[in-house]
Parts: structure tokens; C-alpha cells; sequence
């Protein structure tokens, strides 16, 4: 317990953390703090860019070995068996339509790619390390989670109300070529084929501003979530906010036998589990809109980025690396 | 004074993750040409937002200008509408003139 707090307390004075903080701070206050779009949108295909192609120079220095295909098969499954749990949990505690509830418990069957930035930097923190494959487990882990959400809603709307306009035609376009998937994808093959030499090329690039760069995207994200939470305050009632902030655990504790059954290090368990606690809040919103738009983004947007993200920043992702340590340490 | 000749235009006020499907059908109907404006923030049924407030294009709002010749109003805004029915935004037409009636 003594570690845990520790960690935590390490966690919450990062500049990564702190920068989050002051962005919500900011946006809570009414500032007029702003990152330009398209710079914050500059931000996240760097972030993106910078992630998948060490993940992909991390592959080719170490190799590809069974527990790859083991590792994306456990994405996939995780992905696709979260959204049921969150749906189930979701319905039991609150009274929230149970479309929204689908479109809720798609955000948090896929993935946030951010919190797994902030997760991998933890990591480097603290010194453990991790298999550079996990940015294609991230990856393999958005879809997934996007069709059994929908399946979810389409189930909703056929039981409970015949005269509801159907569940749209699934958007594969917004599913599978979703800008910052095939940066991240891109970038992580790249860095596969390139490896070594590759990285050391474009080093002073996607290295040392790395996490300078974060603490910006961060200061975005945190007014994003302070204006958000502004904004969508009615919506937010208890019930809702405590699946928000255990879901998160519920997912992580979840992953965590995978990671053990396949073997991955510490460092992998804690970032699976990150992967299966954290929710999405670009690729998912953009393909309920077009499939679901009956759900409200002011509750899936308003859970995931407002109060899932500042937890597993904050209280998760330390919760995570224990774990990680724990199971395979 | 130069003459000016009388057509239609088409206004559709959608999110843009439905854009892409907006123009695929609009292209279909073989429209002459549409332009698409980014909107910068509004007020509706949700509440206040800003452009800079989203995180994804999800939260974005786009508008899309068409002009028509009367003859072809009912293809397009069916097509158009088939498309835009079950989303947020609005669908407006007007009345307005053109100085070159043969682009439309």
C-alpha cells in the first residue's frame, strides 16, 4: 500500500499531470486559455507519429515472438468482452437510456491512445520496461469495441421500441481509417522496417521533445475536459460518475490474467491494463455519431475525457503499473 | 444592370463525421457544385459549443451551400435529407440569385 501511494504521489507531480491540472484549472475558471485547433491537432498526429514509430524500432530491436500474436488476440478479446461488462454494470446502476449506455460502453471497450502515451512515460519513470508491440495492441483494440457497441444499441432499440429508427449501416471508414490510427499504425511499421537506424536518424525529433510536447497536449486535453465538464454538469449524476471512475478498475483487473497468461513483463501487464482501463475519446465519438446519433455525446464525451481520463491520469495508471509489478515483477 | 436569374440554395448545417456521406450522395444526384464552411461554435438543444472545444471531428459542425436549379430541388433534397434525417443541424432552402444561370 505504502508503494502504491508512493507511485501515486510521483504520478500527481509529473509535469505530464500537473500541466493536465492546469488546463482543467484553467477551463473551470473561465480563462481564456487556448491551444489553436490545428495546432492541438499538429500535437496529437506528433504524438501519434512519435509513439508508433519507437513502438516499431522497440519491435524490430527485440523481435517478434509468440507472445505478439498472443498479446493482439487478448487486445481483441478485451475490446470486445469490456463493452458487455460496461453495459451490464452501466444498466444496473443507473437509469441512463440504454442507447447511451451502448454508445458508453463502446468508448470504454476501445482505447485511449493518450492515456497509454502518459502510461508508457510512467513507465520510463519508474524504469520498467515494455513490449515496443503494444502500440498494435492499442490499435487492434479501437474496432472491436465500436461493433459490439452498436450490436448493443441495435439489441436496445429492437427490444424496447419498435417505431426507433434503426442503428445506421456500421461505419468502417470512420472505424478503420480513422486519421490517428493509420498515423500510429503507419508510424509503428516504419519504425519496424527502419529500426535501430531509423530511430537514430529522426532521435532528436520523437525523443527529447517527446515529453515537452505532452505537457502541451495535456494543457488542451484538460481545458477540452474543464470546458466539457462545465458544460455537461446536468448529465452527470452519481451513479453515472461512480461507473466512470470504477469501470476504469473493473476493466484493468480484467486484463491484468491475460497479460499473465501470455507472459508479458511488468511493464506489458500495466500497459494492457491501462489499454483495457482507459476509455476513447476520438475514434469512438466520431463513429457514433454516424452510427448512433440518438446517443448523447454530452454523457459518452463528458465520462470518458472528463472523469475516466484526470482518474487513470492521476489514480490509474500508478494502480496499473502495481499491478503490472505484482503479476509479473 | 446586370441580370440575374433566379435558383435555389441548399443549406445542410451537419456534423462532420456525416459530411464525407453528404457529398458522396450529393455527387451522385450530379449536383454543378457545393462549398463547405466550417462552422466556428453555436448554441442548441445540447448547450453552448465551440469548434476548439472538441477534441475529435466529431464535435465539429460543417456547412455545406448548394445551388440548384427549382427543377432538381425534390432529387437532391431527398437524397440529401435520406442521408442528414436521424442527425444534429439544420436543412434550410432559399430563394437566391445568380448572375450565371448555366453553372447550375
Amino acid at each position: 500500500m505504502a508503494d502504491m501511494f508512493a507511485l501515486a504521489g510521483q504520478n500527481l507531480l509529473s509535469p505530464v499531470v500537473l500541466f493536465f491540472v492546469l488546463g482543467l484549472a484553467a477551463a473551470l475558471a473561465k480563462s481564456d486559455l487556448a491551444i489553436p485547433e490545428q495546432v492541438a491537432k499538429t500535437i496529437a498526429l506528433y504524438l501519434m507519429f512519435a509513439i508508433g514509430f519507437k513502438g516499431g524500432a522497440g519491435m524490430a530491436a527485440h523481435g517478434m515472438d509468440a507472445r505478439l500474436v498472443g498479446a493482439l488476440i487478448s487486445g481483441i478479446v478485451l475490446s470486445s468482452l469490456i463493452p458487455l461488462v460496461a453495459f451490464a454494470y452501466l444498466s444496473a446502476i443507473s437509469r441512463l437510456p440504454r442507447v447511451d449506455a451502448a454508445a458508453v460502453a463502446a468508448h470504454y471497450g476501445s482505447i485511449s491512445i493518450v492515456t497509454f502515451v502518459a502510461a508508457t512515460e510512467a513507465l520510463k519513470t519508474l524504469q520498467m520496461s515494455s513490449e515496443g508491440y503494444m502500440v498494435a495492441v492499442a490499435a487492434a483494440m479501437e474496432a472491436p469495441a465500436i461493433l459490439v457497441g452498436l450490436y448493443l444499441a441495435k439489441k436496445a432499440i429492437d427490444g424496447s421500441d419498435k417505431s426507433s429508427a434503426p442503428v445506421q449501416a456500421v461505419p468502417f471508414r470512420e472505424i478503420l481509417l480513422n486519421g490517428s490510427i493509420v498515423m500510429l499504425i503507419g508510424a509503428f511499421v516504419i519504425g519496424w522496417i527502419t529500426g535501430e537506424d531509423g530511430l537514430s536518424k529522426i532521435e532528436s525529433f520523437i525523443v527529447s521533445p517527446f515529453q515537452g510536447v505532452l505537457c502541451l497536449f495535456l494543457l488542451d486535453m484538460g481545458i477540452i475536459a474543464g470546458r466539457g465538464l462545465r458544460q455537461s454538469r446536468k448529465v452527470l449524476t452519481l451513479p453515472v460518475v461512480f461507473f466512470a471512475m470504477t469501470m476504469p478498475l473493473i476493466g484493468a483487473v480484467i486484463a491484468a490474467p491475460f497479460g499473465w497468461i501470455i507472459g508479458l513483463s511488468a511493464g506489458g501487464v500495466a500497459l494492457l491494463c491501462t489499454l483495457a482501463a482507459s476509455a476513447s475519446y476520438i475514434a469512438v465519438p466520431a463513429a457514433m455519431r454516424v452510427a448512433l446519433p440518438e446517443a448523447r455525446p454530452s454523457i459518452y464525451l463528458t465520462l470518458s475525457l472528463g472523469v475516466t481520463f484526470p482518474f487513470n491520469l492521476v489514480i490509474g495508471i500508478p494502480v496499473y503499473n502495481l499491478i503490472g509489478t505484482w503479476i509479473a515483477g | 444592370m446586370t441580370q440575374t436569374f433566379r435558383k435555389k440554395r441548399l443549406e445542410i448545417i451537419v456534423e462532420e463525421p456525416i459530411l464525407s456521406r453528404l457529398t458522396d450522395a450529393l455527387i451522385k444526384e450530379k449536383v454543378t457544385g457545393y462549398t463547405i464552411l466550417p462552422a466556428l461554435g453555436g448554441y442548441g438543444s445540447d448547450g453552448q459549443w465551440h469548434r476548439e472545444n472538441a477534441l475529435s471531428r466529431a464535435g465539429h459542425m460543417v456547412a455545406l451551400v448548394c445551388i440548384l436549379d427549382e427543377s432538381r430541388v425534390d432529387d437532391v433534397l431527398s437524397a440529401a435529407y435520406a442521408i442528414v434525417s436521424r442527425q444534429v443541424g439544420i436543412v434550410t432552402l432559399s430563394d437566391v440569385e445568380v448572375v450565371r444561370p448555366e453553372l447550375f
